[in-house]
């Protein structure tokens, strides 16, 4: 893919700093940060901020990204905007807490940089970490690069603030993270536009007196379900909104799912993160010895926009998912989430799941070139294959 | 007898689910009471929790947040920056929890909220023992106190959480007893009207988890302060120590004998326990005499 124009709007920032200058112009109330490698250039950008006058967040630096979730939750709850940013087994700590914050419908951001979690300690990128995480009940993203994780960081607070759920994005370690492109940065004028301070539920402190997650019966609390379902089910429509609305303001789409050489592809590549970047570059190669190729970008994987899918995996004769991620019996999760999708449908694309990069593992683009050819005379197996 | 002198402002309903005769429900009137309407809640899982009462319906009148049982001083420092950036500083930000959620598996957060001298006023009621799930020991637990998990008798001594938090210099500690209720009332009010991270110990002698009489509570708890076992004190900047009461009765035997947790006690047990509480009283009436 080339390489953006360098305008006057532009700065060459790291996928971490690209966050943080999101965050500075969403203009959390509250933001409890702790450190964690590859998450920490985020909290540092902040600080720095906060240092300089431009960003105003009560910052909080408490002993455990536990801490920093629960402060997160409860200043939502009380209704502050509220921005955190964690990775691996920071994301992991907070897990009890992540139930607790959908639950509790509160419209937290955090970013999580995608990063191995031990055993054995690794500091690689890889998304098991947040993908375990599928059942909590928050909405996630996928960036690919750091305009992409700029871009989603707002976006995502307008989502948030729209259904009472907590959005967790996702970029992966240093592909991302540490890496510098030239990230256009929007109005501060064009951010207050796109995301108004509007009146939201207070579920504490709203001078009625009413308390926030006090026990409640069987009944009571299978509604609280019910109800987070629907919520889950509005997701992709305002991300389909927040996204219509942000091209409109700066020509850059983000959809829940998005599409590169797509129409006519034949064999097309599944993935998320900055995979997609390595399958772009093999798609034009495939392209140029005349291969129909495309890629499927899979940004909102929480909820999966199931139907989307559907519709657009309809038509392509292979299907190839690469998964940055190994969930241990299982696979790769974003393949056994497409088998989910694809059941039943009437003549679905072969579906070939691989294990892409696990760990880290760089993936030529010369790899996927090779794959799209091999899987061309192949039945797809049953289950993940490692992709040698 | 003491006339109890606060002003009871609604803060706190009837129709609790405390044990009749609990003396937790007791203190969380005087101390909701005292703080006033303008304050908002933590309350870690706890009998504070149970006692309060089931969705929709809350002993307390200020709105509270039930948060988990290990992250209740994180919770309530999310809350105060919350309603900091929102213009509302004023407001008191007050944490309910148990020994276990601060001695145990709350205490990584507590002692931060402390580093960070986050303003918030932390109330532990403090029954030594997991008593909300059957009565099981906890970091509170004093040596040779039965419990669940310690049938025998624990074999030792009760964290001295009081001298931790000391050691954070935050700028209040105190002590307070349901046997004491204007003591209770007159440090509670103190707290509030200071900035930073308070923190205070209730004595809650568990009707159940103790083996206590349901009318014996008051009782049970007075015989704790002026036996020396529960001694009443502020701490402030971790350094200033003042006695409420600088006397105590010789013998912990009447305080010991109101409890089942304590009847398999040999004399050479509670001869122990008793020269643990001398040393104890010893060193605190040194540290308040070296103060002033």
């Amino acid at each position: 893919m080339n390489a953006p124009a360098f305008a006057d709007d532009m700065q060459l920032l790291n996928g971490n700093h690209a966050v943080a200058w999101g965050v500075r112009l969403a203009g959390p109330d509250v933001a409890p940060l702790y450190p964690i490698t590859p998450q920490t250039p985020i909290l540092e950008k902040l600080i720095e901020f906060q240092s300089s006058g431009a960003f105003q967040a009560e910052l909080l630096t408490p002993e455990s990204e536990h801490s920093a979730m629960a402060a997160a939750i409860a200043a939502s709850a009380t209704g502050a905007r509220v921005f955190t940013a964690t990775s691996s087994q920071g994301l992991l700590l907070m897990h009890e807490l992540l139930h607790f914050a959908s639950g509790a419908r509160t419209p937290i951001v955090m970013f999580n940089v995608n990063r191995t979690p031990a055993s054995p300690w690794g500091f690689w990128p890889d998304q098991i970490d947040s993908l375990s995480q599928r059942d909590t009940g928050w909405v996630q993203l996928y960036s690919e690069n750091p305009q992409d994780s700029l871009d989603s960081v707002i976006q995502a607070f307008r989502i948030a603030e729209a259904t009472n759920l907590p959005v967790m994005i996702n970029h992966d370690a240093f592909y991302v993270s540490h890496s510098v492109e030239p990230v256009s940065l929007p109005s501060p004028e064009a951010v207050t536009d796109f995301l108004p301070r509007q009146a939201r539920d207070i579920q504490l402190g709203d001078g009625s007196g009413r308390s926030l997650g006090a026990p409640i019966d069987q009944a009571s609390w299978n509604r609280t379900r019910r109800d987070l379902d629907e919520a889950m089910k509005t997701v992709e429509q305002f991300a389909i909104d927040a996204s219509q609305v942000w091209e409109k303001q700066t020509g850059r789409a983000s959809a829940p799912l998005e599409f590169y050489r797509y129409h006519d592809a034949e064999i097309v590549f599944v993935t998320m993160g900055s995979m997609c970047g390595t399958a772009r570059e093999a798609i034009d190669r495939l392209r140029t010895s005349g291969i129909k190729a495309g890629l499927l970008k899979v940004r909102l994987f929480r909820p999966l926009p199931n139907e989307a899918l559907r519709d657009a995996l309809r038509g392509a004769q292979h299907a190839i998912v690469l998964d940055r991620n190994y969930s241990p019996g299982t696979g790769g999760v974003l393949h056994q989430e497409l088998r989910s999708v694809l059941f039943g449908t009437q003549d679905p694309p072969r579906l070939h799941g691989y294990l892409a990069g696990v760990g880290g593992l760089s993936v030529p683009e010369e790899r996927l070139e090779a794959l799209a050819t091999e899987v061309r005379d192949t039945v797809p197996a049953a289950n993940s294959l490692w992709l040698e | 007898m003491e006339k109890i002198e606060y002003t009871d402002e609604g803060q706190f309903f009837s129709g609790h689910v405390a044990c009749a005769g609990c003396v937790e429900a007791l203190s969380m009137r005087v101390i909701l009471n005292t703080l006033g309407k303008d304050t908002v809640g933590v309350v870690a899982p706890s009998c504070s929790a149970v006692i309060l009462g089931g969705h929709p319906m809350s002993a307390a009148k200020i709105p509270v947040l039930h948060g988990t049982l290990e992250s209740a001083a994180a919770s309530a420092s999310g809350v105060k920056r919350a309603l900091k950036a929102q213009g509302r500083d004023d407001t008191t930000v007050l944490c309910l929890a148990g020994d276990g959620g601060t001695y145990d598996i709350g205490l990584q957060a507590l002692s931060s909220a402390a580093e960070r001298n986050e303003d918030i006023l932390y109330v532990c009621f403090d029954n030594e023992g997991y008593m909300n799930t059957g009565g099981q020991k906890s970091s509170s637990t004093p040596r040779n106190a039965a419990t669940g998990s310690t049938p025998f008798g624990k074999t030792t001594r009760k964290k001295n959480l009081i001298e931790i938090l000391a050691a954070h210099r935050i700028p209040y500690i105190a002590t307070v007893s349901p046997s004491h209720l204007n003591d209770m009332a007159a440090k509670i009010a103190k707290a509030q009207t200071i900035e930073g991270t308070k923190v205070v110990i209730v004595l809650i002698p568990c009707l159940p988890g103790w083996g206590v009489a349901d009318n014996d509570a008051v009782a049970t708890a007075r015989l704790g302060v002026e036996s020396g076992v529960f001694p009443l004190f502020e701490i402030e900047d971790g350094v200033r120590y003042t006695m409420t009461k600088s006397d105590k009765s010789d013998a912990i035997n009447g305080y010991l004998k109101k409890q089942k947790r304590y009847r398999h006690l040999t004399e050479a047990d509670r001869a122990d326990l008793q020269a643990e509480v001398d040393e104890t009283w010893s060193r605190l009436l040194a540290q308040a005499e070296t103060t002033v």
